[in-house]
Formats: C-alpha cells, sequence, structure tokens
C-alpha cells in the first residue's frame, strides 16, 4: 500500500440478484486528493460510495480506509470520514442547529455552541440556526448536510452528487468549498458527479466507471493529451460535409460522431490549417470550435468503451 | 448506548406524532370518566342486572377501582395502534427521511443503534402506559372515590377489598407494559422491511387483529395453536384480578388464583420480545442501505 494512501480498494464487486452494479473495481486515494469519481447515472458511483461508508456490504473485494479495513475497523475509521451520500436528508423536524447537535454527538465529539455554529456560519446558516429545515430550498439543505459532514473536522470527505438540484450559485458555492476545505485545510475529498464540468474544475485525480467498471483512473494531466484538442464542427451541411472530410487528410482526425455535429481530434496548433482547407474544400462553416474538457474525454472514453463491447459480445 | 438513547428519545418527543397517542388516551379516557360521571349508575346497573337480584351491595359499585378496570378493559385492545405508530416508524421512517444512511455513516454500530432505537421505542411505552395509569387509575380514584372493586366474571363474581386492590393494578399495568412492548418490537422488526411507515404500522395492526381473532375463536384447530400466539397472553393482566377464596368463600387477601398463568404469559411474551428485537438485529446487519 502506498504510504499516503488514505482509500484502497480492491477488486470491489457487488452483485443485486442479476446485477452487477459493481464489477471488480480498484483504485487508490491519496492523502490530499480531490478525486473526482465519474460516471453516467447507474454507472455504479453511488453503490461504491455506499460500500466505502460500510451502507452497502460489498459481495466481494476489500475496502481499506486509513490502513484499516471497513469491516474490522468500522467505527474507527467513520470517525475520520464526513459523507454527504446523495440527497442531504436531515431531520425536517428539527431547526438546523438541532441537527448539527445531533450529528456531532453521534460522531462522538464534544458538542459546544461555538462549535455548532462556527459550522453553520461556514456554510452560511448562521442566521437560519433556529429555523426548523422543512423550511429550506433545497440548496440550503444541501448545505447544511455538507455542515453535518464537516462538523467533527474528519480528514476524508466523501460527497456523492454533491451539486444535484443547486442552482448555478449553489454549484459555484459548492466548488468553492471545495477548494477551500482541499487547498485550506488539507482535507482529502472524494466527489462524485455526473456534472462532468464540475468535477473538471475541482479535481486533482479522477476515476472513470462505466457499467461498475473502472475505464480509467489517472490525474487530469495524465489522462488528456495536451497536444490533441477536441474540435466541434458545425456547417451547412454536416452529412455532405463529413463525406468531403472522410476523402481528405482530415479523415484520421474524426471521432465517432454523438450528435448532429462533427467531432475531431486534431493537434491544437493545427486548427488555423484545418479551417483553412474547409474553406478551400468549398465547406461552408457555421461554427468551428475547440474544446478540450472532461466532458469531452469522459463522452469519447464511454462511447468507446460501448463500441468495445459492442464487439466483443 | 446512553448517548444514543438520549438521542432516540429526544427525536421521539421532538415529533408531533408522538403527542398524538398522549392526546387520543387523554380524550378518550376524559370522555368516559365524563359519562361514568353523569350516568354511571345506570351503566353498573344495567352491567350487573343479574347480580342486583340474588345480591345487595352496600357502598359503591360504581369507584375509582371499577372505572379504572372498564377502562383498561377498553383500551388495552386500542392502545397497540398507538404504540404501532412509533415502534413501527422507528426504522422505516428513518429510510423514508433519507436519515438512515446518514445515521449509519457515524461511528456507532447497526446493533447499538437497534437497541437504542427498541429502548427508546419501550421508553415511550412506558410513559404512554404511565399516563393512562395517571389518568385511569388515580384520575378516576380522585373523581370516584374508591371502594371494594367487584366485577362479574362469566361464572361468579369477584368482591376484592378496597385494601387488597391497588397492587393488583400495579401487577396488572407491569404486565400490560410486557404486552405493549411485545407489540413495539412486532412493529420495530417490520419496520426492519419496508421504506415508509404506513405499511408497517398498518402491518402490525393486521397481525394483531387477525391472531386476536384467532386466540379467542373455540375452534379446536385454532385453540392448539393459541398458546403460541402472543395476542393470547396479552389479556392475562385480568388474571391479577382473580384472587383465591377460602372454604368460607371469603377472597384471601395478597393472592392470586392462578399466579402460573401470568408467570408463562409473561414469559411467552418476553420470548416474543427478544425473538423479535433478535430477528430485528440480524436482517438489520445483513441490509443494503438503499434508501
Amino acid at each position: 500500500m502506498h504510504m499516503h494512501s488514505i482509500i484502497k480498494v480492491s477488486g470491489l464487486t457487488k452483485q443485486f440478484k442479476n446485477l452487477t452494479a459493481v464489477n471488480n473495481l480498484s483504485f487508490t486515494v491519496d492523502k490530499g486528493d480531490v478525486y473526482g469519481f465519474l460516471g453516467q447515472n447507474g454507472a455504479g458511483k453511488s453503490t461504491t460510495i455506499r460500500m466505502l461508508l460500510s451502507l452497502i456490504i460489498p459481495t466481494s473485494g476489500e475496502i481499506e480506509l486509513f490502513g484499516m479495513n471497513i469491516k474490522t475497523n468500522r467505527s474507527e475509521i467513520l470517525r475520520q470520514v464526513g459523507a454527504v451520500v446523495e440527497k442531504p436528508d436531515v431531520y425536517k423536524y428539527l431547526s438546523a442547529y438541532e441537527n448539527v447537535a445531533l450529528f456531532a454527538k453521534l460522531s462522538g465529539i464534544k458538542v459546544t455552541h461555538k462549535l455548532i455554529m462556527d459550522q453553520l456560519e461556514m456554510v452560511g446558516l448562521a442566521s437560519r440556526a433556529t429555523d426548523v429545515v422543512k423550511t429550506f430550498s433545497q440548496g440550503m439543505k444541501q448545505r447544511l448536510g455538507i455542515g453535518i459532514a464537516l462538523v467533527h473536522n474528519p480528514q476524508l470527505i466523501i460527497l456523492d452528487e454533491p451539486t444535484n438540484g443547486l442552482d448555478p450559485q449553489g454549484i459555484a458555492d459548492i466548488r468553492n468549498l471545495i477548494r477551500q476545505l482541499s487547498k485550506e485545510m488539507g482535507k482529502t475529498i472524494v466527489v462524485s458527479s455526473h456534472l462532468l464540468s464540475e468535477i473538471e474544475q475541482v479535481a486533482t485525480r479522477l476515476l472513470i466507471i462505466d457499467k461498475g467498471k473502472k475505464l480509467v483512473e489517472g490525474s487530469a494531466d495524465e489522462l488528456f493529451d495536451p497536444s490533441q484538442t477536441i474540435v466541434e464542427l458545425d456547417t451547412i451541411d454536416n452529412q455532405q460535409t463529413l463525406q468531403i472530410i472522410t476523402e481528405s487528410d482530415w479523415k484520421n482526425a474524426l471521432q465517432p460522431q454523438r450528435s448532429s455535429t462533427i467531432i475531431l481530434k486534431v493537434d491544437k496548433n493545427s486548427i488555423p490549417s484545418l479551417h483553412r482547407s474547409l474553406v478551400n474544400m468549398g465547406i461552408q462553416v457555421i461554427s468551428l470550435q475547440p474544446r478540450h474538457n472532461l466532458e469531452d474525454y469522459f463522452l469519447q472514453i464511454t462511447a468507446n468503451n460501448q463500441h468495445v463491447q459492442a464487439f466483443t459480445n | 448506548m446512553y448517548k444514543l438513547l438520549q438521542i432516540e428519545l429526544y427525536k421521539i418527543f421532538k415529533r408531533p406524532r408522538t403527542y398524538i397517542s398522549f392526546a387520543a388516551i387523554t380524550a378518550l379516557i376524559g370522555i368516559i370518566q365524563f359519562g361514568l360521571l353523569r350516568d354511571g349508575e345506570s351503566y353498573v346497573a344495567f352491567m350487573m342486572t343479574n347480580v342486583m337480584q340474588s345480591f345487595s351491595f352496600d357502598g359503591k359499585i360504581l369507584n375509582g377501582y371499577l372505572v379504572c378496570y372498564i377502562l383498561l378493559q377498553l383500551l388495552l385492545v386500542h392502545v397497540p395502534l398507538l404504540i404501532a405508530l412509533v415502534a413501527a416508524d422507528m426504522i422505516s421512517g428513518e429510510a423514508n427521511m433519507g436519515t438512515l444512511r446518514l445515521m449509519l455513516t457515524k461511528p456507532i454500530s447497526r446493533t447499538q443503534f437497534l437497541l437504542a432505537k427498541f429502548l427508546a421505542s419501550a421508553i415511550y411505552t412506558f410513559m404512554l402506559l404511565v399516563w393512562i395509569a395517571f389518568l385511569a387509575l388515580f384520575v378516576s380514584m380522585v373523581l370516584f372515590g374508591t371502594d371494594d372493586l367487584v366485577l362479574q366474571k362469566t361464572n361468579y363474581i369477584v368482591q376484592l377489598p378496597v385494601g387488597d386492590v391497588f397492587w393488583r393494578y400495579i401487577g396488572a399495568f407491569v404486565f400490560a407494559l410486557l404486552a405493549m412492548l411485545a407489540v413495539a418490537s412486532l412493529g420495530f422488526f417490520l419496520s426492519n422491511f419496508a421504506e415508509n411507515s404506513i405499511g408497517p404500522i398498518v402491518a402490525t395492526m393486521s397481525v394483531i387483529i387477525f391472531f386476536t381473532i384467532l386466540s379467542t375463536m373455540s375452534i379446536p384447530l385454532f385453540q392448539k395453536i393459541q398458546p403460541f400466539l402472543f395476542t393470547t397472553h396479552m389479556v392475562n393482566w385480568k388474571e391479577f384480578f382473580d384472587p383465591k377464596v377460602n372454604d368460607e368463600n371469603a377472597v384471601i387477601i395478597g393472592s392470586i388464583q392462578h399466579p402460573e398463568r401470568i408467570i408463562n404469559s409473561a414469559f411467552v411474551l418476553l420470548l416474543h420480545i427478544v425473538g423479535f428485537v433478535g430477528a430485528t438485529i440480524f436482517f438489520f446487519k445483513k441490509k443494503d442501505i438503499l434508501s
């Protein structure tokens, strides 16, 4: 095991009757990582996270957190973990203050008024401390959930789809909070999402899963080829343009098409040259948009995975 | 464990639903006491028509002790519903709210979590019975006074001297607590298999109604299984009011005619409680929290 590994998962599998939700998954999360856990809906992210937190019992495989096995050292491990699993459901008939105090007590720490108010202050709910949660918006509940997850100052924070149901400001707030927790407080964070552009902005390392299987794991820099850029092309007649490109020198740059727009993968410096060629070939270009983000990468490899499966089935 | 229990009690008594039971009991007992205060003598005369033709009684037949007995006969059939409202919600309610997964991400063992929950529902049950005892016994004693307790059984009548009644009520309430805990443990067990409260509450009541019918019907087939049904034993609090008599048919003070029935029933109820709670822990420890 790596000296600074906080999470080590080996051969993790979860079978629900005929459905294999997680299939032989292995990965490690190092201390200080903001670990982006990516996958489409139903990919197995939440099941994996629930197994990390011992909410779901694995069919097979091993989970170690802080160098300890979750089966044998559950309480000791969970003392150092704060988590929001999917929706941040709390007791709606209790106030924000009462909820934080209740879960802080369960986490085994000494609960003081100052501690609770500081926590509520951090997530911007101090002014609503005495209001019952049923009067809160989804965003406020999400922030309260995070406040509860952090109240015992855990070393590892697990956030499962933390931006679900939030407005753009709420999403930005969560992103900033993750950055703050990582950079200023040195926390290790596992954050899952299907909003890939959000993960891209905060994650230092990534794991992409699909149908319960690991597709790829590594740092953002490792996963992308910095010399290559995805270009999205839209023209007056995309069908005809596709035909022309297939017969040109740019045919190797063509990528699997997932919408009516044409996707090419080219060297960043050759984009002007591509533009000139398209014009010279008589193609009427509406837009030529370089995109180099995780979403493209993610969709590309999940699409490839589907192609591979189609061939192997 | 103590901290967990505190938290569970805090949650129970912060919920408005909890007080519905106390309010319902207060209203029900209040109405019956009011009715008996206004027109109780004719009610007693109607109930004991045959007895009155053969015997004459000195003193007040309609006293606090008799009112309490009438109330217990009526209430102990319906109290299980009020117990089920809380006990059958203990796990399923948390699953429904989504708080179960948050609770179980905290450093507490699943067994401790369940035991704290069951103890909390047991304390709630105890408090509900204390409230019933206060209203049905103590308030009735104040409103109606005390005297000998005269009860009409199937084939005979019992007259318990005024000084020999109070301890029997204490025994009856302790026994009723055991019976209600059996109901609570059934609700708690069923609560494990649902993700909303309505299902286990209705299921608990359905089981009680079904078993009660089986327990009371004198069909030989049913009689064979009756000793194993907890509902058969729930009504045996009445044994406390069946004393031994001497050769002159006078009540032997401080005696119970069939103490073995009480002990046997208490044992069966205890076995059900342990069985249901044990089964809940067994299944819950293996349960995947998917809510």
